[in-house]
C-alpha cells in the first residue's frame, strides 16, 4: 500500500488513510521485552469531504514541546526536565549501588556545566563525584583503570568533542581491553556529555562525535531524546556490564516532561517507536528527533502517514523494529545531525540494504548535516543542520 | 568523611639521603576539615618565593643509604629473600632467552620486546608487592607478569597464540592481563597504562576513604623514558599527586627509546626531577642492583600504603637486546653496551650472595636449573596446546553479549548460534 494520493477530495482515498490516536502516538512505557511494533489504526470515515476529515482527525503533537502523557499507565509521574531526569537516573544508581562514580570537569562542586550532576557532590563526597582536571585523556584512562579494578564511573566530557582528547583511550582500552585480556576484566563505564550543533557555539563545540566513535569495537552507543529515555538509557547505562557512550544533546536538556514515579530503565539496543505509520519510515535520534515531528505535522496536513522511530541504539541498531518497519512501509528516511560522511546514517543505509533490500520501493535517502565545520553564523548553522522543511521535501520526493 | 591528609605539619622526604634527614615541609594553611581533595599548597601572594629556596634538597640516589644502612655485618637481605630473588631474576632471563629462540623458530611473531638487562627493575619492586596490589606496564611486560606470578605456561602459551595463554591467545607478547594476579597490562601504545594505573590507585583509596573496606592495595606503574615525554605522564603524575593515589611511577630509563637517545629527545633528562615539580618525591637509583632497587621501592611503597602518595622513582637501566625482536639494533655504542653488560644484575646479586655466604655455587646453580626445566616445560606446555577455535572469535568482545543488538528477526543476535560457532558477521 504505497502509493500517495495527492489532493483533496476524492472519496476513494480515504479508506486508504488512517489516523492515530494522539494518547497512542508516543510510546507507551517500556519494559524489557523484545520490541513489537504497534498499529493503531482507527478507520477514517469516508466522508466525500476529504481534507476537512483528515484535518479534524490529525492530531499531532508538536516540534519541541511538551509531550503527552508517557505515564499513562500508571496515571500518576512527574514532571521534570531532561537535564533533572539524567540527575535522577544517576542518583538512584549511586543510591543503589556504592560502587557508582562520577568523574569529570566541574561535575563536583558546579554542579555540571549542564547541571546534570547538581547536588550530587553534596550528598556523595568529593570523591564519588569527581572534580577533575582538564585531562580528558588522563581522567578517563583512570575511570577505565577504576572500572578494571571493580568501581562503575560515569565519565563526563563537559562537550563531547573534549572527548576527542581522550580518544586513545577510549578506543584502545575501552573497547578493547576486555577482548585483549581474553574476557578477564570488564569495563563498565558510561561516559555521558552534551553534544550536537547548539545556538552558534562555534565549530569546536557543534561536533557530532557519534560517527568517530561508532567503528570501536566493545562499545555501545545509544542517544537521549526526551526526559524518559534520557533517565532510562542512564540507568541502563550504568548497570550495564559494556561500556557504553551515552550521547546528550546541547539543546535539549530542558524539555520538560511527565516520566514515572516508579523505577523503569529502558532497554540500550531497542529503538523508540515515536509515531506509528504507514507511508514512510523515518529513522532518526535526538535532536532530529523534534525536527521530524514538527515535519511530520506538516505532512499529515499534505496526507501523508509517517512513522517515526526513534532509533536510540546508534550502536548496534535495532534491525528488529527497524525493519518490521520498512517491511511495512517500504520507504525509508533517515534524518541525522551526523555527518555525511561515515556517519551513523551512513551505518544505517548499510544495514538497511543489506538486510532489507528486497523491501524497498524507493532508494534509502539519508538527510545529514553538512559536511563542514559548524559555522558561527546563525543563518549559516541553520543551514549545515537538516530543517524540517527539507524533511517534507524529501518525503515527498520519496512518495512519489 | 575521608580525609586525604591530616591537617598538621604535612612533611614530603624528598631525600633519601641517611645522614640528614633534609625534609621539605610544605606550607600548609588549616584548611576546612574533612573532604577537602586537592592541593594543600599555599600560594602567598605577597612574599615573592624564591625560585630555589626551599623546594631544593640534595636527592641523592640510594647508593647512599645501602652505605649508610649497612654496617659491617648486617645485610640487606636474608638468604631466603636472596635466593627468591635470584630464581625470580633467572627466570626473567631464562625466558626471554627462551622467547628469542621461539621467535626465530617461528613459533612466535609480531612485536616482541624483551627484558633483558632490566630484571633489576621488575624484581625489585615486584616481589614486594602482595597479590592484591596492581601492577601495570608497557608492551615489555613478560617479565612483570612472571614477577608478578603469572605462571611461565600462561605467558609462553599466550606468546604463542594459544587457547590456554593468560588471554586465551587474543592479546599476545604486548597485551599481558591476570585478573587473578592483578596484573592489568601490557599496553602497546607508550604511556596508555599510566592512567589505568591512575584508576587502579584510585579504586584503593575509594575503597578505603568510601566503602570504608580496609584496602592498603598499592599500584606501581612501569614505563620508560620515552614515555615521559608524553602528556598522559604528566596529567597523571598531577592526578596522582593531587589526590594522593597510592601509586608509585617506575621508570625505568633505558636511554633509548627504539633509536632515540633519551638525550637526543628530553630537555631536561633528569627523569626523577620531574616529582617534585608536581609535589611528589622523585627519586634516582641504580636500576642495575637489585638491592638498591629494593630499598628505594620499600620506602615507596610504605608511602602509598601509609596513604602518603606517589613516589616517582627513576631507575637508571639498560636493555641487552634491541628494543624487539625485530630492531638490527645498530645505533647503540658497543662500548655503552659493554659498560652495562658489565653490570649485569645476575651477575652482581650472584656476587653478593656468594659474598655474603648467603648462599652458594651449588644452590644457585639447582636455581638456575630448576628455571631452566621450568622454562623447558612452558615451552612444551604452549607446544601442546590447541590453537583458539573459530568459536572464540566472537566472544569477550562484549562483557554483555546483547550488546551485538537485536537482529531481524527480533532475537538478540548473540542467541543466533552462527555466534558460538564465530562465523556470523559482526
Amino acid at each position: 500500500m504505497s502509493a500517495i494520493i495527492h489532493g483533496a477530495g476524492a472519496a476513494t482515498t480515504l479508506s486508504t488513510f488512517k489516523s492515530i490516536d494522539s494518547k497512542k502516538l508516543v510510546a507507551p512505557s517500556r519494559t524489557n521485552l523484545p520490541v513489537r511494533s504497534k498499529r493503531f489504526i482507527v478507520a477514517g470515515s469516508d466522508s466525500s469531504n476529504g481534507l476537512s476529515v483528515r484535518q479534524s482527525q490529525k492530531l499531532i503533537p508538536n516540534a519541541v514541546a511538551t509531550k503527552a502523557d508517557t505515564s499513562a499507565t500508571t496515571g500518576t509521574g512527574h514532571e521534570l526536565l531532561l537535564f533533572e531526569a539524567l540527575q535522577e537516573g544517576l542518583e538512584e544508581e549511586m543510591d543503589r549501588d556504592p560502587h557508582v562514580c562520577v568523574m569529570g570537569e566541574d561535575v563536583g562542586h558546579y554542579g555540571g556545566s549542564y547541571k546534570v550532576t547538581k547536588g550530587l557532590a553534596d550528598k556523595f563526597g568529593d570523591l564519588r563525584v569527581l572534580d577533575t582536571p582538564i585531562c580528558e585523556n588522563a581522567f578517563t584512562g583512570m575511570g577505565i583503570g577504576a572500572a578494571m579494578t571493580g568501581l562503575r564511573p560515569v565519565i563526563e566530557g563537559m562537550n563531547m568533542g573534549f572527548l576527542l582528547l581522550a580518544f586513545n583511550q577510549i578506543s584502545n582500552n575501552c573497547g578493547m581491553l576486555h577482548y585483549t585480556s581474553g574476557g578477564q576484566f570488564t569495563i563498565p563505564v558510561v561516559i555521558r556529555g552534551p553534544g550536537g550543533v547548539g545556538r552558534q557555539l562555534g565549530a569546536e563545540h557543534s561536533q557530532r562525535l557519534e560517527s568517530y566513535f561508532q567503528s570501536i569495537p566493545g562499545i555501545q552507543m545509544v542517544a537521549c531524546s526526551t526526559p524518559y529515555n534520557a533517565k532510562g538509557l542512564m540507568k541502563a547505562a550504568i548497570r550495564s556490564e559494556n561500556p557504553v557512550i551515552l550521547f546528550e544533546h546541547v539543546l535539549l536538556y530542558n524539555l520538560k516532561e511527565k516520566i514515572p514515579d516508579e523505577e523503569y530503565i529502558c532497554n540500550l539496543e531497542e529503538a523508540e517507536m515515536v509515531r506509528p505509520g504507514e507511508h514512510i519510515t523515518i529513522l532518526t535520534y535526538s535532536r532530529m528527533r523534534y525536527h521530524v515531528m514538527q515535519a511530520a505535522k506538516t505532512l499529515v496536513n499534505k496526507g501523508y502517514d509517517p512513522e517515526v522511530i526513534d532509533i536510540r541504539s546508534l550502536k548496534p541498531f535495532d534491525l528488529y523494529t527497524i525493519g518490521n518497519s520498512v517491511k511495512k512501509t517500504h520507504r525509508v528516511l533517515i534524518v541525522e545531525e551526523c555527518m555525511r560522511t561515515g556517519g551513523i546514517g551512513a551505518s544505517l543505509t548499510a544495514a538497511i540494504n543489506e538486510n532489507f533490500h528486497d523491501y524497498l520501493d524507493a532508494p534509502v535517502m539519508c538527510l545529514s548535516s553538512q559536511d563542514v565545520p559548524t559555522p558561527y553564523a546563525g543563518t549559516l548553522e541553520e543551514w549545515t543542520v537538516v530543517q524540517p522543511a527539507q524533511i517534507v521535501t524529501a518525503v515527498e520526493q520519496l512518495c512519489q | 568523611m575521608a580525609t586525604s591528609f591530616s591537617p598538621t605539619n604535612l612533611t614530603t622526604t624528598v631525600s633519601l639521603h641517611g645522614s640528614q634527614e633534609s625534609r621539605i615541609s610544605l606550607p600548609i594553611r588549616l584548611s576546612p576539615p574533612s573532604s577537602f581533595l586537592g592541593s594543600t599548597i599555599s600560594l602567598s601572594v605577597n612574599s615573592p618565593r624564591k625560585l630555589n629556596a626551599s623546594r631544593r634538597s640534595p636527592i641523592v640516589g640510594v647508593q647512599e643509604i645501602v652505605k649508610q644502612k649497612k654496617p659491617t655485618n648486617s645485610l640487606l637481605i636474608t638468604k631466603e629473600e636472596g635466593l627468591v630473588l635470584y630464581e625470580d631474576m633467572i627466570l626473567g632471563r631464562s625466558f626471554e632467552d627462551m622467547c628469542a629462540q621461539m621467535y626465530y623458530r617461528g613459533k612466535m611473531f609480531g612485536f616482541v620486546h624483551l627484558y633483558n638487562g632490566q630484571e633489576a627493575v621488575s624484581t625489585g619492586f615486584i616481589k614486594l608487592l602482595t597479590k592484591t596490589d596492581s601492577v601495570v606496564s608497557t608492551y615489555r611486560d613478560h617479565v612483570h607478569a612472571l614477577s608478578k606470578g603469572v605462571s611461565a605456561r600462561a605467558v609462553m602459551s599466550e606468546l604463542f597464540g594459544k587457547v590456554t595463554g593468560c588471554c586465551r591467545g587474543q592479546g599476545g607478547s604486548m597485551h599481558m592481563f591476570s585478573k587473578e594476579h592483578n596484573m592489568l597490562g601490557g599496553f602497546a601504545f607508550i604511556g596508555e597504562g599510566i592512567p589505568v594505573a591512575t584508576g587502579a590507585a584510585f579504586t584503593s583509596k575509594y575503597k578505603r576513604d568510601v566503602l570504608k573496606q580496609n584496602c592498603e592495595d598499592v599500584t606501581v606503574a612501569f614505563f620508560g623514558d620515552g614515555t615521559c615525554n608524553n602528556g598522559q605522564f604528566y596529567e597523571c603524575l598531577n592526578m596522582a599527586a593531587l589526590y594522593k593515589l597510592p601509586i608509585i611511577f617506575v621508570v625505568e630509563n633505558n636511554l633509548w627509546a627504539i633509536g632515540m637517545s633519551h638525550l637526543r629527545s628530553t630537555s631536561d633528562p633528569e627523569i626523577w626531577k620531574k616529582g617534585p615539580a608536581f609535589g611528589m618525591p622523585g627519586v634516582h637509583v641504580d636500576g642495575m642492583d637489585v638491592l638498591k632497587v629494593r630499598e628505594v621501592a620499600k620506602e615507596a611503597v610504605t608511602r602509598a600504603r601509609r596513604g602518603e602518595g606517589p613516589t616517582l622513582v627513576e631507575c637508571e637501566t639498560y636493555r641487552f637486546r634491541g628494543h624487539s625482536l625485530a630492531d638490527p639494533d645498530e645505533l647503540r655504542d658497543a662500548a655503552e653496551k659493554a659498560k652495562y653488560a658489565a653490570r649485569d644484575p645476575i651477575t652482581a646479586l650472584k656476587k653478593y650472595l656468594t659474598e655474603n655466604k648467603l648462599a652458594n655455587e651449588a644452590e644457585l646453580k639447582s636455581i638456575e636449573k630448576k628455571i631452566d626445566e621450568l622454562v623447558e616445560e612452558a615451552v612444551e606446555f604452549a607446544d601442546a596446546s590447541p590453537q583458539p577455535g573459530r568459536s572464540q572469535l566472537l566472544e569477550n568482545v562484549f562483557a554483555d553479549p546483547k550488546g551485538f543488538g537485536i537482529g531481524p528477526d527480533g532475537k538478540y543476535r548473540c542467541e543466533d548460534p552462527k555466534f558460538t560457532e564465530g562465523t556470523a558477521q559482526v
